[in-house]
């Protein structure tokens, strides 16, 4: 349980080098069942420093459009948590899974309906090294971060521009990993600025939080963290439009390189 | 002892709390700042007080159905929701949340609406207090309710579509829960039922017990104590949480909730709820939901508009499970054959959705003792349902 998080190893490991660690995030079963295996490896192999996996949900209230009908695809095609730990465990017992350490990211009811005592026990036996739940706030964390620190396994807070510091101190007492910074007031998707109170808020999460800060949200191009001392940066949507387009993960992550 | 007092602010019994993202809970926690110390104020209820009377409506009158009760053998009365102005229980809480919005400074009220009862009842409030109002509705809702739509924009409110999913009210609250994450800064989010992340079950239930409170009165008025059965249909669950409430510590009064069954075929999709689903969370708040094995939430189905959504209220789940309310399910059919006794016996043309509570008490009548008096809450007239009637019949008769 007090081993050192896997995440946080990642991340400074980059951030030693003067760059930002690189998580990409890509919802399990896209862009269909058997690729998603291929991009994972490809993101992987270049440069992904952790990957973000998604757990598909019927109702992501904290996506935009593009996640969210990348996670119905992925419904349809009959993806479930039960598959993407399946899948995992077996990758981890051929010695095939990444090397980067995994993250999934799902909404609370998935994980709930899975069971938490399951879900702690799969996931660390799955190689996942922390979950983070987006409709998760602090008030409801308990039973979610009991099963998990029991397991081992890192519950990633979210926070945002309108975060207090005073609720920025809840979350830090018992930080693992990291700590997800949105860096937009709105859901996930592409922008092309990011608001200028991001900057200033960086600098209080980096102050009040032991762990690395990651930036996400709104994420397309490196030149939009010019300036802004994130210690990671997540990109969902620019992965899930550039592999709709045609291109592959290789091809994208070569973009940050 | 049986009272909605929750151990943990937000909660009744297991289920109820606040499952939403992070940037959600400043606003919510203004919300609920703002409702302890602006609407608790006297100066704040005497002026919803005074709107409720004037411009609303109430108190509704309760009616005994004349030709109905002879023929039951029993008293049944309905208390007249659907005499409240735009015809339903719908503008009890909207009256209430825009008053507080506007008290809040807020310039702008936003609203998700399945049949657009809810939106059309937000668009009224905001029209007569000034607020500038946004109505998110599914994109298939916007077609089977058109007359709606119109409605809400003859009131001046702009109405978006929502394209996602599965087009229909439960996207639209998804809609609704992003935009508010945007612009709460300026914008308050006018839930429409007992549903959603605490505060909002508390402040709509608070909003609507006029409507059981006001039978208390009118019971104890008119015959000297209070009813033996009290019956609500039961979509997210806010016309039967505002009857319920104020009778819960009346051990000897049966509180009973009606869902919808859909068309009652094996396997069909309806909107049973508490009769048929399990615990889950939706749209921030731990109550009883239709979903698979893997916690996705199904479609839901009933040809009454508005009770067509997979979730239901989490102070309902836990009447529920404590037993003081029982829930029971009425089919399609079952409604309609309601409908149609209430047109011809009492010259009333009631909502579907309120249909399915008169249709609770039809099917049941003989095992009801003779003499007892039974209230419906019938929670909105059957205006807006006459599309879909015609269609039914045009069915029907296609069928027969
Ligand atoms: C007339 C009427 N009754 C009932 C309902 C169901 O909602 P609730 O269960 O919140 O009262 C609706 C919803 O639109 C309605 O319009």
């Amino acid at each position: 349980m007090n081993a050192p998080s896997k995440l946080e190893a990642a991340i400074r490991a980059a951030t030693a080098h003067g760059r930002p660690a690189l998580i990409p995030f890509l919802p399990a079963g896209y862009p269909n069942k058997d690729r998603f295996w291929t991009e994972l490896a490809a993101l992987d192999a270049h440069g992904a420093d952790v990957i973000e996996i998604g757990v598909p949900f019927s109702d992501p209230v904290a996506d935009g459009p593009v996640v969210e009908a990348a996670s119905l695809e992925c419904l349809d095609a009959g993806v479930t948590l039960a598959w993407i730990m399946t899948e995992l465990k077996a990758r981890a017992a051929a010695g095939t899974a990444p090397k980067a350490p995994l993250v999934l990211m799902g909404y609370a009811n998935p994980f709930l309906q899975y069971g938490l005592q399951a879900l702690a026990a799969d996931a660390a036996s799955a190689g996942v090294a922390g979950i983070i739940i987006p409709d998760l706030p602090y008030e409801e964390r308990g039973p979610f971060l009991e099963a998990l620190s029991a397991a081992g396994v890192d519950l990633i807070p979210l926070i945002g521009l309108n975060t207090s510091p005073e609720r920025m101190q809840l979350y830090a007492r018992n930080a693992r990993g990291f700590v997800y910074l949105v860096s937009v007031m709105g859901v996930t998707g592409e922008r092309d600025t990011l608001p200028e109170p991001v900057k200033a808020q960086l600098a209080v999460a980096r102050s009040l939080f032991p762990v690395p800060v990651a930036l996400g949200f709104g994420i397309s191009r490196p030149e939009q963290l010019k300036n802004l001392p994130a210690d990671a940066a997540i990109f969902g949507s620019a992965l899930i439009r550039h592999i709709k387009q045609g291109g592959d993960a290789a091809g994208f992550m070569a973009r940050w390189q | 002892m049986t009272t909605s007092a929750p151990l943990r602010a937000g909660w009744f019994g297991e289920f109820g709390g606040q499952f939403v993202p992070e940037l959600l809970m400043p606003p919510l926690k203004e919300l609920e700042e703002a409702y302890a110390t602006i609407a608790a104020t006297p100066a704040f209820q005497a002026e919803l007080a005074e709107l409720l009377t004037d411009y609303v409506g109430r108190p509704t009158s309760i009616y005994l159905c004349r030709t109905l009760s002879k023929e039951l053998g029993f008293n049944l009365w309905l208390k007249r929701e659907d005499l409240a102005h735009t015809g339903a229980h719908k503008i009890n809480n909207t009256m209430g949340q825009a008053l507080l919005t506007k008290h809040m400074g807020k310039p702008v009220l936003m609203a998700e609406t399945g049949a657009g009862q809810h939106g059309v009842a937000t668009a009224t409030a905001a029209a007569m207090l000034g607020l500038k109002c946004l109505v998110f509705m599914g994109a298939t809702d916007v077609v089977r309710q058109a007359h709606n739509v119109r409605r809400m924009e003859l009131l001046g409110a702009t109405v978006h579509p929502v394209q996602s999913g599965t087009q229909t009210l439960k996207d639209a609250i998804n809609a609704a829960l992003r935009y508010w994450i945007a612009e709460q800064a300026t914008t308050h989010y006018c839930i429409g039922s007992v549903v959603g992340p605490h505060p909002f079950p508390i402040i709509v239930r608070d909003f609507q017990r006029c409507i059981g409170d006001e039978m208390r009165t009118q019971f104890r008025a008119k015959i000297g104590r209070l009813p033996d059965y009290v019956v609500a249909c039961c979509g997210g669950g806010s016309n039967a949480m505002g009857t319920f409430y104020p009778f819960i510590e009346d051990e000897g009064v049966q509180l009973v909730g009606v869902e919808a069954a859909g068309t009652g075929e094996p396997g069909c999709y309806h909107s049973a709820t508490l009769t048929q689903g399990s615990d889950g969370v939706l749209h921030g708040t731990r109550t009883k939901l239709l979903q698979t094995e893997d916690g996705q939430i199904m479609p839901s189905h009933s040809m009454a508009p508005g009770l067509d959504y997979p979730g239901v209220g989490p102070e309902h789940a836990w009447l529920h499970a404590t037993g003081r309310a029982r829930y029971e399910c009425v089919n399609d059919m079952q409604a309609m054959a309601a409908f149609n006794t209430l047109c011809r016996a009492e010259g009333i043309i009631p909502a579907l959705e309120s249909a399915h509570a008169v249709a609770w008490v039809l099917e049941n009548s003989a095992t009801l003792p003779k003499g007892c008096h039974v209230v419906v809450t019938l929670s909105g007239r059957g205006d807006k349902d006459l599309g879909i009637i015609q269609e039914l019949q045009e069915t029907q008769r296609k069928q027969a």
